[in-house]
């Protein structure tokens, strides 16, 4: 097979050294395409950085000017025989290289807070890590119970399903008001917002995967003497398990995705009050490196918890190659 | 078809194979259908799904359930395992008329219905321990269940590192192990390929002569019912009606030799005739279906 129709041969099997490569191409790709626009001035850079104002008055060192206002001054020195202004192409404020945001990753955790009541960056971090954690564990366990129940029985489920439905569709931020009203400022109104933005979508995934759980395999039970609540403890459950564990990894993903509002919601605070106090001082490349922090936090957790499923649920045929 | 050997009637029976059925007529009834009816309601239409079905079962006898498809074979046993209601007439096990489901009529599905979670000794396990049983000695019984339909070797694998034949044959044996007075079978090799199927009818065969089990089989292969059924209950569809019960003329011990047997052609005979009854009369889906044959090669191009 040649090089090229071996990319579009339909849905082929892998073998795990071309997983890898092409799992770590996946990250590198982008990181290229940052680099490419990071590093060759002649693409894109649409400003200029000032390294020598010359004589226009209002340049300054390392001040960042449109290509077309530096080439406007350039023409007018020029006609006037003045000292001429230096500069090099740069890309905006808001666009760092990869390097500066390496940088600050590093540095965003060893510069001291500017106030001495504000939080280091890992301080941060916990209380972001500490809200989507209860949030999470407060909606699962409303959540999964009431799915699991409305998958099973459906008497249960015609009554809870329809009104879960329509709260999908009311979002939770719109609650932010009402939950700082009712729960005050500080990490409750926060918590409930991921709670408000988890569980109806929970109940939800969970009792479809209930219902997905094969007839056969229940029907077994009975006949072999399984009744009532045994049908629930001892089949239902084991037999969903591993597609719950999985639902609960897409579900936890869920939550990270309302962390950013849900902070916003009384005192900013965590990881998005870092995102919010880098930005209003231009700190652009600690912006960058906070949402990449979130970003590792997310994808780290959901990696171990795959790897710690494949442990978990030696009989499940899907996880067998994550 | 013309078929030039002269074939004894299925009703004939030899002196030793009338004698057996003499004993199995004998001894007591373990499952009795009287005038069992069933209706499904749909939105448009009642669709009668069974029509006064009855017939007893003797223990220790096994008898097969066969006909065409959509006769409702697989919901007269879904029906005596519990797992459907009936609209009329009554299923007694023992005498006393079934409700819902339970352990005393065991069920082997076509489809794999092993709890994939636990290991082959823990599927077998799972009867007893919902029946109150200790767990050691829900054990000893699995493990000495398993040896009896040879997967001993394989008490700790899990369902999905089995064959399909293994997986059945972890399903009779957790079947078993609860000790039901029936045991349902429906179309439970139906998935197999033909080598594994022959073996396990014959590994079937084993087991039941060897257990005081009565089996009830559902399938839509003639050749096997005839070769393990005493008894073989015809179905006919729309509705489902007992169209004839066949007493399988052919002698026991059974075996490949068996096939062949004048007995055996006989009864196919049979089975054939009613189950198809008039090639002339087209079925529905017939009636839909025509092919309409264009020749692609050339004239001279013949494969026969």
């Amino acid at each position: 097979m040649n090089k090229i129709s071996k990319w579009f041969s339909v849905r082929a099997e892998l073998n795990s050294r071309e997983r890898t490569i092409l799992g770590i191409g996946s990250f590198l790709l982008p990181l290229l395409l940052w680099c490419i626009v990071s590093y060759t001035p002649f693409i894109w850079h649409p400003k200029i950085l000032v390294q020598d104002p010359g004589g226009v008055d209002y340049f300054q060192v390392g001040m960042l000017v449109d290509k077309s206002d530096f080439r406007n001054e350039f023409a007018k020195m020029q006609a006037q025989h003045l000292a001429l202004p230096q500069g090099k192409p740069a890309n905006p404020i808001y666009l760092p290289a990869p390097h500066q945001v390496a940088k600050a990753f590093y540095t965003s955790f060893t510069t001291k807070p500017e106030q001495r009541d504000m939080p280091w960056l890992y301080q941060s971090l916990w209380h972001s890590i500490k809200i989507i954690f209860w949030g999470f564990v407060i909606s699962s366990l409303f959540g999964v119970p009431l799915g699991i129940l409305s998958g099973t029985y459906a008497r249960f489920g015609r009554l809870s399903e329809p009104f879960i439905e329509f709260t999908r569709y009311l979002p939770a931020p719109a609650f932010g008001a009402l939950a700082v009203a009712v729960l005050g400022i500080y990490d409750a109104p926060k918590i409930a917002i991921i709670v408000i933005g988890t569980f109806s979508q929970q109940v939800l995934i969970i009792a479809n995967t209930t219902r997905k759980l094969d007839v056969t395999i229940l029907e077994a039970a009975q006949t072999l003497g399984t009744r009532g609540l045994n049908l629930l403890t001892r089949v239902v459950v084991p037999g969903i398990l591993p597609d719950l564990y999985r639902d609960q990894r897409i579900l936890l993903g869920w939550a990270w995705t309302y962390l950013i509002v849900a902070e916003l919601i009384g005192t900013s605070t965590g990881i998005t009050w870092f995102i919010t106090q880098q930005a209003r001082y231009q700190h652009f490349d600690k912006v960058y490196a906070a949402i990449m922090m979130i970003g590792i936090l997310g994808f780290g957790t959901d990696l171990l918890l795959a790897r710690l499923g494949r442990k978990l649920f030696p009989w499940d045929r899907s996880l067998d190659r994550i | 078809m013309n078929n030039e050997i002269k074939l004894p009637s299925y009703l004939e029976q030899s002196d030793a194979v009338r004698s057996r059925f003499d004993r199995i007529n004998q001894r007591e009834i373990i499952l009795e259908v009287r005038n069992l009816c069933k209706h499904f309601a749909s939105k448009h239409s009642n669709v009668e799904a069974l029509r006064n079905i009855n017939f007893k079962i003797h223990r220790r006898e096994f008898v097969c359930v066969i006909g065409p498809s959509g006769c409702g074979k697989s919901t007269l046993v879904r029906t005596l395992a519990g797992l459907e209601g009936h609209s009329s007439g009554e299923v007694l096990l023992d005498d006393k008329p079934v409700q819902g489901p339970g352990q005393d009529r065991g069920m082997v599905f076509q489809g794999y219905s092993l709890f994939p979670w636990l290991t082959v000794k823990r599927n077998v396990m799972f009867g007893p321990e919902m029946n109150g049983h200790a767990r050691d000695e829900a054990e000893r019984d699995a493990l000495l269940w398993l040896d009896l339909v040879g997967l001993g070797k394989f008490a700790n694998a899990y369902p999905h590192q089995l064959s399909g034949g293994m997986r059945q044959r972890v399903a009779i044996a957790r079947a078993l192990v609860n000790q039901p007075r029936i045991l349902l079978m429906d179309e439970p090799f139906g998935a197999l390929d033909a080598m594994t199927r022959a073996k396990m009818q014959t590994h079937l065969l084993d087991i039941w002569r060897n257990i005081d089990i009565t089996v009830l089989f559902i399938t839509h292969d003639l050749d096997e019912a005839i070769y393990l059924a005493d008894r073989i209950l015809v179905l006919k569809a729309h509705p489902g009606e007992v169209q004839e019960i066949i007493e399988v003329p052919v002698p026991r011990t059974r075996g490949p030799v068996s096939l062949t047997s004048p007995e055996f052609l006989a009864t196919k005979a049979r089975l054939e005739k009613l189950i198809h009854p008039d090639e002339a009369q087209e079925s529905e889906e017939d009636e839909v279906v025509k092919p309409h044959m264009i020749r692609f090669t050339n004239v001279t191009d013949n494969v026969d």
